[in-house]
């Protein structure tokens, strides 16, 4: 690909010199726009079409106008056709925001802290620290779920341990919502201690002395000196781990089980076999608006942010 | 003095940085302590023993899976990096680039909306123009969703990098193509590598949209893994593991170490 955008000299001395540049960008750029166009944005179309499109009868869909993918959300149509409020699905929808949104409050909780301790060693022992930070990332992720099934499970670590220090036996953490929760925040920690990190070694020292010489406390200074100049590398991270947390699937099907479902592994569950397309194409509609929602209203906050300083 | 001085003014941190390393790394060393267990039920130690480790690597549904993964990362690796490679030089190097910005949303896509919406609505167009071959499904999807992770890190290095050296060899009578090969590609490098590993680690590592689109034939790594998750802790399944997250963690160091090798060179004139 890359030996197309750029012309061989024969054509390119011919042309004035500015043209391979234009010929660069168009070309250059070709492929990417051709394999997006295809393998995503082409699909985005067609899912949004699909969740106003109507269930068929044995799986799939037809082409039929039909809203009831978005009203089955919150409705439950009824013997006689009538609409009713049921709320499982509304809740599935809160818990995703809840968990996504404790998930990213936990990292941070621990990200600052860590980030800040690594950013005050030497050299040396600072890059240690980081790469051992990035590390686990690479680890397969359902690798880093399954760790915790191992820990938290029956016959598990956890439980074998609370057995050893007189608790009862054969206690079981898994399959509820604090178990998703634990892998959640597991698998999203170096995405926000990696940000924050960046954030915290531009940071400078004498600001925090300063603040401190004016007698600010440590509290005082964490909250208007060090947190105020990392909010990029804060918002940065909240993004790279709130939203894969909202379209979390493993975590709750393998944590949580099968009741305690989140937005992902309910849009799972319609696209396996003879489900319900129209009402999983309306959910990932919901989950990707939520999303856009969430990431138009960061990038205005760092504009204004930007424009404010 | 004064870099010691205000780690000192909240006490504390570094016995919660320990703790937080003691955090990142005993789940990991759970699984490597349980596959030497000689027990099938994973909580109950009776011994150490190799034999997992032995039936793992006779396992051939494990042998085939990771066959399969290996074949389409490698593919979603060179097509993701070539794409990516000219998305950056046209970005960053093209004139008058029309929509620049929103050119660079378009390839970053992947990373800004939920994998699962983008696996199940892939899945619907596969399904629509009659796309039955797992092993292509999955290989178009992969360059797909590992581009923006080989882009970014050739974008960085593109962009920090001065002109100076391309403009000598235009002066010496190079032609574009000569120094695009003997001079801009060596420079971006290390950009490059990092790019390409990236992109392999994420389509090796990739769950979400593999389960929805592969077919019998196109098991992957993770999918097994899922499968034999799901049956069940298979005595086997932690000696996999524990094979998979060593590979992962040598191929980590020799990428970041290349990486950082590369950030050496350029910061020296």
């Amino acid at each position: 690909m890359t030996e197309s955008a750029l012309p061989t000299t024969a054509e390119t001395e011919r042309r004035p010199r500015t043209r391979f540049w234009h010929d660069l960008a168009f070309w250059g750029l070709l492929p990417s726009r051709l394999l997006m166009g295809f393998a995503l944005i082409l699909p985005i179309f067609i899912i949004a079409a699909v969740s106003v499109a109507t269930r068929g009868a044995y799986g799939g869909f037809t082409w039929d106008f039909n809203l009831a993918g978005y009203t089955q959300i919150l409705f439950n149509e009824g013997w006689t056709g009538e609409l009713e409020f049921t709320p499982q699905y509304l809740l599935i929808i809160i818990r995703t925001f809840l968990l996504a949104g404790a998930t990213t409050l936990i990292c941070l909780a621990f990200a600052v802290p860590v980030a800040y301790f690594i950013s005050r060693q030497p050299p040396g022992r600072k890059a240690i620290l980081v790469y051992l930070v990035t590390l686990p990332f690479w680890v397969s992720m359902i690798l880093r779920v399954y760790a915790w099934m191992i820990i938290l499970g029956k016959d598990g670590t956890l439980p074998n341990l609370l057995e050893i220090l007189g608790f009862q036996p054969g206690m079981s953490f898994m399959f509820n919502d604090g178990a998703t929760l634990t892998a959640m925040v597991y698998t999203a920690m170096p995405l926000m201690v990696l940000p924050v990190f960046a954030s915290i070694e531009k940071l400078d020292g004498t600001l925090i002395e300063a603040s401190h010489d004016l007698y600010g406390n440590r509290w005082v200074t964490l909250r208007r000196v060090i947190l105020p100049l990392t909010a990029p590398g804060i918002t940065a991270g909240a993004i790279l781990v709130f939203v894969p947390a909202l379209g979390a699937v493993l975590e709750p099907t393998l944590m949580g089980g099968g009741k305690q479902m989140m937005m992902g592994s309910l849009i799972q569950l319609q696209f396996g076999g003879g489900r319900n397309w129209p009402f999983g194409a309306a959910i990932a509609m919901t989950l990707m608006a939520l999303v856009m929602i969430f990431l138009i209203a960061t990038a205005l906050r760092a504009a204004r942010r930007e424009a404010m300083s | 003095m004064s870099i010691r001085h205000d780690v000192k003014r909240y006490p504390g941190l570094g016995p919660l940085t320990a703790f937080f390393f003691l955090y990142l790394y005993a789940p990991l060393a759970v699984i490597v302590i349980y596959s030497f267990n000689a027990n099938r039920v994973a909580g109950v130690w009776t011994g150490f023993s190799l034999k997992w480790y032995g039936s793992a690597l006779n396992n051939a549904a494990l042998m085939n899976a990771l066959e399969t993964s290996l074949i389409i990362a490698a593919i979603a690796t060179t097509v993701s990096t070539l794409i990516a490679l000219s998305a950056a030089l046209a970005i960053i190097r093209g004139k008058n680039v029309r929509f620049r910005k929103l050119s660079e949303t378009v390839v970053n896509l992947p990373l800004l909306l939920p994998e699962i919406v983008l696996a199940v609505a892939t899945l619907i167009l596969f399904s629509l123009i009659d796309i039955q071959n797992g092993m292509v499904r999955l290989t178009i999807a992969h360059s797909a969703f590992c581009t923006p992770f080989a882009f970014l890190p050739i974008r960085a290095r593109l962009q920090g990098m001065s002109l100076d050296l391309e403009e000598a060899s235009a002066d010496l009578y190079a032609d574009r193509w000569t120094t695009f090969r003997r001079v801009t590609l060596p420079l971006i490098f290390p950009g490059v590598f990092s790019g390409a590993m990236l992109a392999f680690l994420i389509s090796m590592d990739d769950f979400i949209t593999s389960n929805l689109l592969a077919t019998g034939g196109s098991t992957t790594l993770p999918v097994y893994i899922y499968s034999l998750i799901r049956a069940g802790t298979s005595p086997e399944l932690n000696a996999i593991a524990t094979l998979l997250i060593l590979a992962s963690l040598v191929l980590a160091t020799a990428a970041l170490l290349v990486a950082a090798r590369g950030t050496r060179e350029n910061a020296e004139p």
